[in-house]
Order: C-alpha cells, then structure tokens, then sequence
C-alpha cells in the first residue's frame, strides 16, 4: 500500500498527489514513470514521475481525469492509499550541457516536463520553456517552470493567458529569429508533439518526444506498448518512453491509443459518476 | 491377461465449458482414484520416475493412496515437488513419467498426473513446519520472480531455515501460473494457497518490485545484507512475426491477450478495469500451450470462430496432449500447414484480414522436425478481426543488464550451470530465464537443485568467516 500524503487540485480536473513509495523516490531520474492500480478491480496505468524527495521517501504524480481509471484515483483523499505502485519504469531522460535547450509541455504534458527542465537547467543549459493549453484555467505548473527556465513562454489557444495560439507558435519565432538551439524536448498530446517534429525537421534540429502509448505491465512483457520509431518496432516502456521525434511513427501511436475507445464509452455508461467500480 | 483401461477424468461438456472461466477437468473422485490407483503394477525399477524431471517417488505415493492416506501421498510427492496441485494440472506427462510407465507400450498407462493432482487437492498442503519464533535464520536470501522456480527455492530455503525474501515485478506472486494459464486449466485460487503456504513459512513477498529497475542485484548484496540471490525471472518478452500489421489495432501478443484476461480478470469488463478486444472471428498463430490457451480463452470471452495458425502439421504441435483435444472438442478450428504472411487492416488501423499461405513439409531441420517450405501461389485470406502471436517467449533482459559480471548467452539468457551457479558470485540462476520457454515442472527442478546449491555456498562461506 503506498499512502498519499498530500493532495492539491492543480486545476479543473488535474490533481497532483504526493505519494509515500520509497524505494521509488531513492531510485527515480527525470523523465521515469510508474504505474499504478488503485484497488483489487483496477487497471495498471502509467502516470509519469513529476518530481521526488529522496529524503522523504516520496513522489509526485500529476495527472489529469480522463477516464474511469484516474477519476477512480482523484476520488483518493490525503491519508488513503493507492493499493500497488511500480517503478521507476523506462530510461531516464539523457541530461548533459548541450547549450540551448527548449522546453515543450502541452496540457498534462507540463508535469513530465518539469522535472526535465529542471534537470537540464541545473546541468548548465540555457533553459527555454513553453508551456500551453487550452484556457488558463487548465494551465500548470506555471510558476514551477518560470524557476527552472531562463524564459517561459505561455500560450493559450483562445488567448485568456500569454500569448493565443499553439505552443509550436514560440518555437517557430525562435526559428525564423535565427536563434540557436541545441535540442528540443516536447511533451504533450501525440498532434503537438507530431506538430513539433514537423516545426524541427526541415532544420535538423534534434527533437525528443516522450510517448505514452497503453500500457500493461510497464516491463517489456506484454509488447502493448509498441510503437514503430525508425521502421522498427520499440516497447515504449522499456526502450522509451523517449525517442528520436523524427523517427517516430505518430499516425500509428494515434491508432494504438485509439483502441479502447469504445469500451471506455461503455465503462462510462455504466454508472454515470464511473460508478463501475 | 486383460488389460484394463485408464480412468477418464470428469469434465465439463464441451458445450458447457466454453462459455465459462471455471475449471474445465474435475478431478478424479476418491473412488475413481483408488480404482486408477490399483492399476499401478508397484514396479520395483520404476521406470516411470525417470520420465519425471524431478524424481518424484511415484510408485510410493500411489501405494498411500491405494491404502487410503492420501495425506502421505501429498508428503511423499512435496519430498520433490513443491507444487503437486500444479503440476498434476499442467505436467505434459504424455512426454514425461507417464510416457515411460509400463503400461504406456498397451497406451494405458496409469494416470499419474491426475492421481497426483487428486492426492494434492485431497491432502494438507503443509510438509515442514516454519522457522520458530526468535529464532536466528541461517542467513539472508533474495528470489527475484515469483514464478514456480523462485517460489520452489523460496520454499525450500525457507524449510532449511533461511529468511527468504522474493521481489516480483507484478502485483500477484505466481508467474506465469497467475497471469498466462487461463483460469480454466488452473485456477488461481490453488497458486493463491501455494503461495499462502509460502509465507506461513516465514517467506516474504514483496511486489511491485522490479530487478534492474526499482533495485539492481548489486544493491541487494550491498545495502540490504543479502548474501545470495536466485534469479528466476522466466521467459516473459514476447516475440512478434515482423510481418506486416503486426502494429494493427486487435493484434495482440498472446502475453498480453492472456495477461489482460488473466491477471487483470478482462472477462468481468467493466467490473474490473481492465478491458480486452474480442474479435468475432480469431487467429491465433502458433500451436503451443500458450496457443491453446489463448484460443480457448477467446472463445470462452465470446468470439464465434477462431482458428489456430500453425506451420507445421498436427505430428508436430507442441501443445500438451490434453490440451490440443480439449481445443478440438470445444471447436478451435486448425489451419496446419499454414503460416501467416500478413495482416491486413482497416482504414480506422484494426485488423480485418490474415493473409496466409499454406506450407508442404521439406527435410528435417536442426530440431529433427521437418522444415516448413511455403507453398508458392497458395495465398489465401481468413476473414479475422483480431490476431493473436503465440510464436514463443525469449528473456527479458531487464536484470541481465544492470548486473555486471552476470555471463548471458547469444539469445541474452543467463548462463547457469546445473546445479543453478552463474558467473557472479553468489548469483543463482534457474527455470526459463536459463532453459528459454519449457514447463513448470523443470522451472521447479530448477528452484529445487538452486536452493540446495545457495544452502551449501553459504554454508562454506559462513565456515571460512568462523
Ligand atoms: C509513460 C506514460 C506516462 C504518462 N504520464 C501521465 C501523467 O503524468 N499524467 C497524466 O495525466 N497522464 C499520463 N499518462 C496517460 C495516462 O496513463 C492515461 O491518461 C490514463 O491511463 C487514462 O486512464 P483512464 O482509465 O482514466 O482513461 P481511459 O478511460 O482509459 O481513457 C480516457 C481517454 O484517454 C485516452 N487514453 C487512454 N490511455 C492513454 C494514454 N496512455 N495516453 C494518452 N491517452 C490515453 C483514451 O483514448 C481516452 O480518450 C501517461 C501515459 C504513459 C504511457
Ligand atoms: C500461456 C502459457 C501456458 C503454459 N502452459 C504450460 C503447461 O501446461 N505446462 C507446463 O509445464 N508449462 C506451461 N507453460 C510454461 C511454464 O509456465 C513456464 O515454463 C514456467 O512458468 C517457467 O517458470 P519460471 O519460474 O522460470 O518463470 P515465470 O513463470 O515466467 O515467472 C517469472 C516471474 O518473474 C517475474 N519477473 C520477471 N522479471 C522480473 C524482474 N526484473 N524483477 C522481478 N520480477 C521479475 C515475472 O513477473 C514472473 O512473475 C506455459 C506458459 C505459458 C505462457
Ligand atoms: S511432477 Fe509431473 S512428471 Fe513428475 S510425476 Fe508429477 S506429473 Fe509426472
Ligand atoms: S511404471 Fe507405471 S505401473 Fe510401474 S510403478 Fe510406475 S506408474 Fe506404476
Ligand atoms: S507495457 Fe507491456 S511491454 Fe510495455
């Protein structure tokens, strides 16, 4: 049992829980994720590690309510328990002083990203960040990232924060500006971080993405995680979750995320408020 | 003299079963048993202890089980198998003890797995008492993977005397005995008793511990004081046909498929979380157990036709006799002689198509069986939206490559020697990650002959200290 020590609602319908996982926290890099399974009944998903205290012994998880699985999760209070928590799952993110590094985190996609700009900042990096999202309500960790980074760009794709329009809009000015830039991390939903490849690759400009197709075991044993990077296929969980942006086949990973839809429907159907379980 | 016959075993109709996740086989009766249990000739040579991996003492046992004391059976039979229940279910004895029984040349021999399998079920499970209270272990072992080759070592170590802890990546202990063998051919609540009577022994089990990733080997022997690991960590990376399709949505690898039905009880969506496409029409590649078994699950979650895919013909399925018959009778249609060339797809990315192509059998091969050659021109469609790979298992490399000095052959399984020594001290390796894929029974043997092997390097090295 892992007790979650401390909740906070980020914004409408994203939660951050600090949960107790030691053996975790001592262990974990930027850019790692665990998985989870709330009770007897519940499904394993994958939920990055947005930042650890090795002291305390505990981790941070930011995670948006979609489905029944993290709805289940959010109904949590401070002083419950998640009933399994595995990790630190994947390969850490590959942090060195390559010089200008940007930044990229899309709606929930600014909780992983955090903890690796934060980690490229301290290994020397010029550090710039955008973060976006659909209205300022649902923008996180804004303060957070502003520390970490040496410029923070903010948009909005209806303008009620920063600047209105996709977060791909910063990265192109930079672009056209003639800035240098060394290597670009994006993290977010599958067409931003297809967006920003595209935005990248006619500049040859290294771009990583971290994926986050469905997911079981998180261990390499069950090949759902699958993804095609380079025409050959990688377990996202073990060989990942971050990969070459130019590489990746994002039309496939559409695919593949796409797959329980239809009963995702029917698991709501069943119960309003996700009473199903 | 006139031979008598093998008692069948009840079972469920064919019709019945496959609408169900229950059992399919019901055990012998006490008399079906003893009645099965007479037919033994008592033979002084035994020859059918040598078809088993793990010597158990066969004549012996059925001899208790004639007289009645079904409870001596049982501890006759956990002198070499920890796990009678489980063996007795899922042994292939057609190639094993019961293939070298003096009845088997009149094709009758004594039904040795299900006498063990009844004696197991009818006996106390319990054959050594656990390490008193206070008192001091004689040293400190880690299992990584609680499969049937960890949870053997764990056990028995645990007898001599050890405090044993096992670290298993998944949330349930078991292996491939929980989350790949369907419900219906070995129900969980039996590895569930199996593995309460391990920590009645004092054994620990921690879960969601993951070798190479939540620890590494190496941290276990310097900063939690274990003085010897086992590593029984199976054969858990599926392998994939790279054909085209693989990546369509309803194609699944059979570790997945059956995890998800298995481990993470899919059949009862959305009760349980955890959902699982079922296809109308199903191929499953491959002819194996894992094969069965993921066909006879699709079927039981509802899909109307489904068909096992195999290259070879029907001389050469792998599959245990029993279960290759139970498929048939619940309707599994076979395409042998057939390998698949690709999966064809939808514009919305899901399957709608096998494309195979039928194969006439050439020379043997290095495994002795006769090479598969395509037939050219034969192409043909099976009309299938979902697709199951059960084409084998290879190791996962997760622990072999975060322990230095741990030798791994080409396929990247970790070399061990037979009693379970691997080229880093103190290291003990058995069941599939050594072997690759094979059975339950030898993963045991394995555990066995590993935790005897730990209990002597520590004795010799606890002498040298004194
Ligand atoms: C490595 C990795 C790290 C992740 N980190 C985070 C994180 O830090 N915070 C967070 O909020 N989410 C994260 N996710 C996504 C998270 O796992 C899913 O949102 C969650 O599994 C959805 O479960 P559900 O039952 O609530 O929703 P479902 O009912 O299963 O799905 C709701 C909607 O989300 C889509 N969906 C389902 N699974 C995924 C997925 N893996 N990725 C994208 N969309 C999906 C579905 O298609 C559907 O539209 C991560 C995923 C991976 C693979
Ligand atoms: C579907 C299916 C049906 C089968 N049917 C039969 C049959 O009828 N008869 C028969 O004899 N055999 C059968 N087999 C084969 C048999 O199950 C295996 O040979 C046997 O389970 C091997 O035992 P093991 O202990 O070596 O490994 P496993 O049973 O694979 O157990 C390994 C355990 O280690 C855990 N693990 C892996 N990596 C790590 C890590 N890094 N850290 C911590 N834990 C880890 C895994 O999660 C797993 O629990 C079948 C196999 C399958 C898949
Ligand atoms: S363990 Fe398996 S091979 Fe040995 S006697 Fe029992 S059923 Fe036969
Ligand atoms: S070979 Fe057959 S008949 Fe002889 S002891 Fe063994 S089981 Fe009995
Ligand atoms: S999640 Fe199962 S292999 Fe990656």
């Amino acid at each position: 049992m892992y007790v979650i020590e401390k909740t906070e609602e980020l914004s409408q319908g994203v939660k951050s829980f600090i949960v107790k996982a030691p053996r975790i926290a001592k262990k974990c890099q930027p850019g790692q994720f665990i998985i989870l399974r709330t009770d007897e009944d519940g499904e394993r998903i994958p939920l990055t590690i947005a930042d650890f205290n090795r002291e305390t012994g505990t981790i941070t998880l930011i995670f948006q309510e979609v489905g029944c699985s993290t709805r289940q999760l959010g109904r949590l209070q401070a002083g419950q328990a998640i009933l399994d928590v595995a990790g630190p799952l994947g390969n850490a993110s590959h942090i060195d002083k390559f010089g200008t590094v940007v930044c990229i985190g899309g709606g929930i996609g600014v909780a992983p990203v955090y903890p690796i700009a934060r980690a490229y900042r301290e290994a020397g990096n010029k550090v710039v960040s955008i973060i976006g999202a659909r209205n300022e309500s649902l923008l996180i960790l804004e303060k957070e990232m502003a520390a970490v980074s040496d410029i923070l760009h903010v948009t909005t794709d209806d303008g009620s924060k920063g600047h209105k329009g996709m977060v791909i809009d910063p990265l192109k000015s930079m672009i056209a500006a003639g800035e240098k830039i060394d290597l670009v991390i994006a993290i977010g939903p599958v067409v931003m971080m297809r967006g920003v490849a595209e935005v990248t690759r006619p500049y040859g400009i290294k771009t990583i993405v971290s994926l986050n197709p469905i997911m079981v075991d998180g261990t390499g044993m069950c090949g759902g995680c699958r993804v095609s990077v380079g025409n050959t296929n990688k377990f996202a969980c073990v060989d990942g979750p971050e990969f070459d942006a130019h590489q990746v086949d994002f039309t496939g990973l559409m695919a593949r995320q796409r797959m329980y839809l239809e009963h995702e429907k029917e698991e709501r159907k069943c119960g309003g408020e996700c009473s199903c379980h | 003299m006139l031979m008598s016959l093998r008692h069948k075993m009840p079972e469920q109709t064919p019709d019945e079963r496959r609408k169900n996740f229950k059992e399919v086989t019901l055990g012998y009766t006490a008399d079906i048993a003893k009645a099965e249990a007479d037919r033994c000739l008592q033979c002084k040579t035994a020859p059918c202890r040598q078809g088993c991996p793990v010597e158990v003492n066969i004549p012996a046992f059925i001899k208790h089980l004639r007289e009645d004391r079904p409870d001596q059976a049982v501890a006759e039979i956990k002198q070499k198998n920890n796990l009678p229940a489980v063996c007795g279910r899922v042994c292939p004895q057609e190639h094993q003890c019961e293939k070298l029984c003096v009845l088997a040349k009149k094709g009758q021999p004594v039904a040795i797995g299900r006498l063990e399998r009844f004696a197991a079920d009818y006996g106390l499970s319990c054959d050594c008492e656990p390490r008193e209270v206070g008192a001091e272990p004689l040293g400190k072992v880690a299992i990584i993977g609680a499969g049937p080759a960890g949870l053997t070592a764990a056990g028995d170590l645990a007898c001599l005397g050890y405090d044993v802890t096992v670290f298993e990546a998944l949330h349930e202990p078991g292996g491939v005995l929980m989350y790949g063998i369907p419900e219906f051919r070995l129900p969980k609540s039996i590895v569930r008793k199996e593995i309460d009577g391990l920590k009645q022994l004092g054994v620990t089990i921690e879960v969601n511990a993951i070798a190479g990733k939540t620890f590494t080997i190496d941290e276990l022997f310097e900063e939690e004081g274990f003085e010897a690991v086992f590593i029984g960590t199976g054969a858990g990376l599926p392998h994939f046909m790279d054909i085209p399709g693989e990546n369509l949505n309803g194609v699944y690898s059979a570790n997945e498929f059956l995890t998800r039905v298995n481990l993470m009880k899919a059949y009862q969506f959305p009760q349980s979380g955890t959902p699982v496409h079922i296809g109308k029409n199903v191929a499953v590649v491959g002819a194996g157990n894992v094969a069965m078994d993921s066909a006879r699950t699709a079927l039981r979650l509802g899909a109307e036709n489904v068909y096992i895919v195999y290259r070879r013909s029907e001389a050469e399925i792998p599959a245990r006799a029993e279960e290759l018959e139970h498929a048939k009778e619940e309707g599994v249609q076979f395409h042998l002689l057939t390998a698949p060339v690709r999966i064809m797809g939808s514009e919305k990315g899901w399957v709608s198509g096998l494309e195979c192509i039928r194969m006439e059998l050439g020379e043997p091969d290095k495994s002795g069986r006769r090479r598969p050659i395509p037939v050219e021109g034969s192409e043909y469609t099976l009309d299938v939206d979902a697709v199951v790979m059960a084409i084998g298992q290879g190791p996962n490399p997760l622990v072999q490559h975060t322990t230095p000095g741990l030798e791994v052959n080409k396929n990247g399984n970790i070399i061990a020697n037979e009693a379970g020594f691997t080229s880093k001290e103190g290291v003990f390796a058995g069941g599939d990650i050594v072997t690759g894929a094979a059975t339950v029974i030898l993963a045991m043997g394995a555990g066995k002959k590993a935790a005897v092997a730990i209990h002597q390097f520590l004795q010799e090295k606890h002498a040298v200290k004194e």
